[in-house]
């Protein structure tokens, strides 16, 4: 494996390489067909659709176009590799997670390529792909790759004569869509527990980001994985996704995006044939800041929260509630750290702050920024785009903002950071939790006792004390209320990708329990 | 037509490692003693090898402690890593499979076939089922009365002394090391003195995938210097003992009268293995065959009773012999080869003195019975009919290819029959009726009972024994209970929300 690029970037050999990874040069987009079976298909329909580098908005290749006959053909594929007697249901578990371990491996091997992909096309900085997205990637693999042979129903005392116990069996074809906003450690979310428990998967990746996606089906290939259990159709949501959602022949989609989406996909998944449902939604995530935190660190961490990935997650701290004593503070030291933050280039080592994903959601972002200024909030810095910069909008902050305000209730999905002021600890938790969503929430305190009972009172299905964004894949995520509906990640995954069957024996009679 | 090839032994095995593995180095012994180690299919000397005392394992469990010691590189690693390094040890020893089954079928005499597709195969599973769970390790979150906020840690337990016998060097290190690293412990590890060369390669192979100095300590050494001071020792946290119940029981002694240290044991088994009527009568007559000759009868599982449903007795019998003739015994190096000799001279001395008390006591011997006229510490497939409860080859574990035959004609009396020993490691059913199936393996007093099948083990599952046969339970999910130590804390918290 070639060592932080140098080969590629033309430096010689025998010259010192550089500290940090660089991006790779891409010739040719080797990937960019709809993956069944183990093999490359046009669309059915002809169709193909472009994917663009947001950061220079020029087209970065055509990618073949899903719709429905060819989620079709994904959903047989998949049905018959998972059928009993296949190749992959009679695989030991623990070679289930050996092709995992596999694959992970190959990630590896495949780092500086993904990560470039990545860059291109999601425009975030090559360094957050390379350092975050793939080790993320990575590790997900491999914690699931752990789970394959440890997954046990159980045996129950039940009354009289019977023995009986639990199979966790897998649930079948999993669909899952996919988000363009981490789109390769989205698409290892889904699959590795999937994989894990022995389904069979139908992969949509976001119409704007399909590329990494695509390239790893090649490496499922080459990992060892049998034709059709990873099926990849890139395409649109009303299109393929909407095929998905609503197939007879799908018995789980599992979706990552938006919340208003996510009520489309779980109605068509109840007016078609009940498959089960799990939903990954939008948040509106607090961080509540006492005035015994460690200032600093606090501005530090809920500007990581509100600006990281261009304020493009579904964590992103878009309410930043600051106790009155700190308030004036805390803004003023955010503010100076917005200012510098480095706007440029993705494949620059200094950039940390790219591109938006597309006009979309620019305008989107402008429009609220907009709705800030007339609903009266202070603008502190930013609030607009980067000068003769395409899809570039400054990092931009709010203060004085008011719970009822457009930019305080509304997912922005930008790099706008809200702050609020609060007095109380009662009165700040009630406001943190008046919203629809609850998907994280942060406490920055040094007391044990606030942070404990804040922490246990907040409706988020992560509560991070002192931190913010700190994700692992030991541990589960998802949301309460209308931020989704189950827990990806740990453990918790393995039952949203099983089906307990529930086996008993009556014996004619028994000696013992 | 291109023939599959089996895999090839190295042809010469050169200065295996011979020193006491501790802080990722090797040493001599503080006393300056060796011990030699022997070929068994040929008697000859292998070489000789440092001999751990107690001054050695004073040394070890210094470097162990160190190594648990709060804010060292493997207390605060993260438990995904550990993870990685056993994945990465797994890797390892998979490259080496080779010189490793070349290694192990020369200390301990067993085919180098079985060595290879049996030994290094269960080693790299077990590490990698080991791997994978490091980072899975839960404590829970718990509803206490009152106004509490109660949670529970999985820490590692500390220094765990872990002694293995000879009869599966390598598996048994295997067995022995994934969960105890897994779980976050450090290690002193005595392996047999008949058979301590791969547990020694290890060491070289822990380094290499770059476990800290001081996590895994190898001490080659004898039982009652460097076991019973592992045992007795006053910084050793925990004891994993696999080996004799005679010895067992010093062990869980000395634990007591020392500091209390957590014990877990396997130990011996007189295995019965239940033959019904109806059962699947080839599948029968070869597992049990297999159950009771695989490794040369040197398995704590051997199943060493035969119990035969009468209508079945006499052709069982018949096809039993036949078997254990066509059994081929030889050179462990010969493909051919399905069982080796006996790993020592004391072994071989004490399989014949309990074939002899079987001929004594009346069993009726059928086949074998004696050592072949050859180098080596051979003992010829056995095989005894006609076998009573009382007898000592019925009552007695043999650790030998000695086969016992018993009559039996209702399942109440043979369940009971069954039962009737001190030990409960494992046991055996063959019958094709669900009822009987489930019936008897509810009833049988035995910690793994296999249904239709002998000796099926996976790390996936949980292994230990009954009554004397053991304390506590090796691989699965529950083997990590083992090595772990469980905090409770619980916060004071005021304004309870569930």
């Amino acid at each position: 494996m070639a060592q932080n690029g140098t080969i590629e970037n033309g430096l010689a050999r025998n010259a010192c390489p550089p500290p940090l990874p660089q991006p790779v040069k891409i010739p040719e987009i080797k990937h960019t067909k709809i993956f069944i079976n183990n093999e490359w298909h046009t669309a059915i329909k002809g169709k193909t659709f472009p994917t663009i580098n947001p950061a220079t908005g020029v087209k970065i290749c055509d990618v073949e176009e899903a719709d429905k006959a060819d989620v079709d053909e994904a959903v047989k594929a998949a049905k018959a590799a998972g059928q009993r007697g296949s190749e992959w249901r009679r695989m030991d578990a623990s070679s289930r997670g050996g092709l995992l371990h596999r694959l992970a491996d190959l990630l590896e091997r495949e780092r500086f390529v993904l990560a470039t992909l990545e860059s291109m096309d999601t425009g975030k900085p090559f360094l957050h792909a390379f350092f975050v997205d793939l080790d993320g990637s990575i590790k997900t693999l491999r914690y699931y790759a752990g789970w394959a042979d440890k997954i046990h129903g159980k045996t129950m005392p039940v009354d009289e004569n019977f023995v009986c116990f639990t199979k966790h069996e897998p649930v079948g074809v999993c669909g899952a869509i996919i988000p363009w906003n981490f789109p390769l450690l989205m698409f290892t979310w889904k699959i590795a527990p999937a994989l894990a428990c022995g389904n069979t998967v139908v992969i949509k990746p976001a119409e704007q980001t399909p590329l990494t996606a695509l390239h790893v089906g090649a490496l499922i290939k080459e990992a060892g994985f049998p034709p059709g259990v990873v099926n990849i159709v890139p395409g649109f949501g009303p299109t393929a996704g909407a095929a998905i959602a609503s197939h007879m022949n799908i018995d789980k989609v599992a979706f990552t995006g938006s919340t208003e989406v996510g009520q489309l996909i779980k109605a068509a998944a109840a007016k078609s044939n009940l498959k089960r449902v799990t939903l990954e939604l939008g948040g509106k995530n607090p961080c509540i800041v006492f005035a015994d935190s460690d200032l600093q660190s606090a501005v530090e961490e809920t500007q990581k929260g509100s600006f990281f990935n261009q304020g493009q997650a579904c964590t992103a701290a878009s309410r930043v509630y600051v106790e009155e004593p700190i308030y004036d503070e805390f803004v003023r030291l955010s503010v100076e750290r917005a200012k510098n933050i480095a706007i440029g280039d993705p494949m620059e080592p200094r950039t940390s702050h790219g591109p938006q994903i597309d006009q979309h959601q620019f305008d989107k972002i402008l429009e609220l920024v907009a709705s800030g200024k007339k609903e009266g909030a202070t603008l502190e810095c930013g609030g607009c785009a980067v000068e003769d910069r395409g899809l570039f909008i400054h990092p931009t902050i709010f203060s004085d903002v008011k719970d009822h305000m457009r930019i305080a209730k509304e997912e922005i999905f930008g790099p706008v950071q809200c702050i609020m002021k609060f007095k109380m600890q009662e009165e700040v938790i009630d406001r943190a939790n008046s919203s629809q969503y609850g998907l994280t929430a942060a406490v920055f305190t040094r007391d044990v006792h606030r942070a404990m009972s804040v922490s246990a009172a907040l409706e988020a299905g992560t509560v991070w004390v002192n931190c913010y964004n700190a994700l692992h894949a030991q541990a589960p995520f998802g949301g309460f209320k209308m931020s989704g509906n189950g827990r990806e990640l740990g453990e918790y995954a393995l039952a949203e990708y099983t089906e307990v069957k529930a086996i008993t024996i009556k014996l004619r009679e028994q000696l013992t329990l | 037509m291109a023939k599959k090839c089996l895999p090839l032994n190295i042809p010469h095995v050169s200065e295996p490692l011979e020193g006491i593995f501790i802080n990722n180095e090797w040493h001599d012994s503080v006393s300056g003693k060796v011990f030699s180690t022997y070929n068994p299919a040929t008697g000859e000397k292998i070489c000789d090898v440092q001999e751990a005392d107690k001054a050695d394992v004073d040394k070890a469990v210094q470097a162990a402690r160190l190594a648990f010691s709060l804010g060292s590189v493997w207390r605060k690693m993260d438990a995904s890593e550990r993870g990685r390094l056993l994945f990465k040890l797994a890797n390892l020893v998979e490259r080496d499979s080779a010189y490793l089954a070349t290694l192990e079928s020369l200390d301990t005499g067993k085919p180098f076939l079985s060595s290879f597709f049996v030994d290094l195969q269960g080693t790299i599973k077990t590490f990698r089922y080991f791997a994978g769970w490091a980072d899975k390790i839960h404590g829970s979150t718990i509803p206490t009365d009152g106004e509490y906020f109660t949670l529970t840690r999985h820490e590692p337990i500390g220094v765990c002394g872990q002694i293995v016998p000879w009869n599966f060097p390598l598996v048994m290190t295997a067995w022995k090391l994934g969960p105890a690293l897994s779980c976050g412990n450090t290690v002193v590890l005595k392996p047999a003195e008949q058979t301590p060369l791969t547990c020694l390669y290890i060491g070289a192979l822990i380094k290499e995938a770059g476990f800290p100095p001081g996590v895994v300590n190898i001490l080659p050494g004898y039982g009652p210097t460097a076991g019973a001071a592992i045992a007795s020792h006053m910084g050793i946290d925990k004891v994993a003992f696999t080996g004799s119940t005679e010895v067992g029981k010093l062990i869980q002694e000395a634990a007591g009268k020392s500091n209390l240290k957590r014990v877990t044991l396997e130990l011996g088994g007189k295995n019965p293995n239940i033959i019904f009527a109806d059962a699947d009568f080839e599948l029968a007559v070869e597992q049990a065959h297999q159950g009771v000759f695989f490794n040369s009868g040197q398995c704590c599982t051997a199943g060493s009773r035969i119990f035969v449903e009468e209508p079945i007795y006499e052709e069982f019998v018949r096809r039993s012999v036949e078997r254990a003739q066509r059994r081929t015994v030889g050179n462990p190096f010969d493909p051919t080869t399905e069982q080796g000799p006996q790993v020592s001279a004391e072994q071989q001395s004490r399989v014949l003195e309990l074939i002899q008390s079987g001929i004594t006591e009346g069993a009726k011997l059928e086949c074998g019975g004696k050592a072949p006229p050859s180098k080596g510490f051979f003992v010829e497939p056995t095989v005894f009919s006609d076998v009573q409860d009382h007898m000592r080859i019925a009552k007695e574990e043999i650790f030998g290819p000695v086969q016992q035959i018993m009559k039996f004609k209702t399942i109440e009396e043979v369940i009971e029959r069954a039962n009737n020993t001190e030990y409960g490691l494992a046991a055996a059913v063959f019958t094709t009726d669900l009822n009987k199936a489930m019936n008897v393996s509810a009833a049988l007093q035995a910690g793994t009972v296999w249904i239709n099948c002998y000796n099926a083990l996976s790390c996936q599952c949980p292994f230990g024994g009954f009554k004397m046969s053991g304390n506590g339970r090796e691989l699965g999910e529950i083997g990590l209970k083992e090595y772990t130590e469980v905090k409770t804390i619980t916060m004071k918290m005021s304004g309870k929300k569930s």
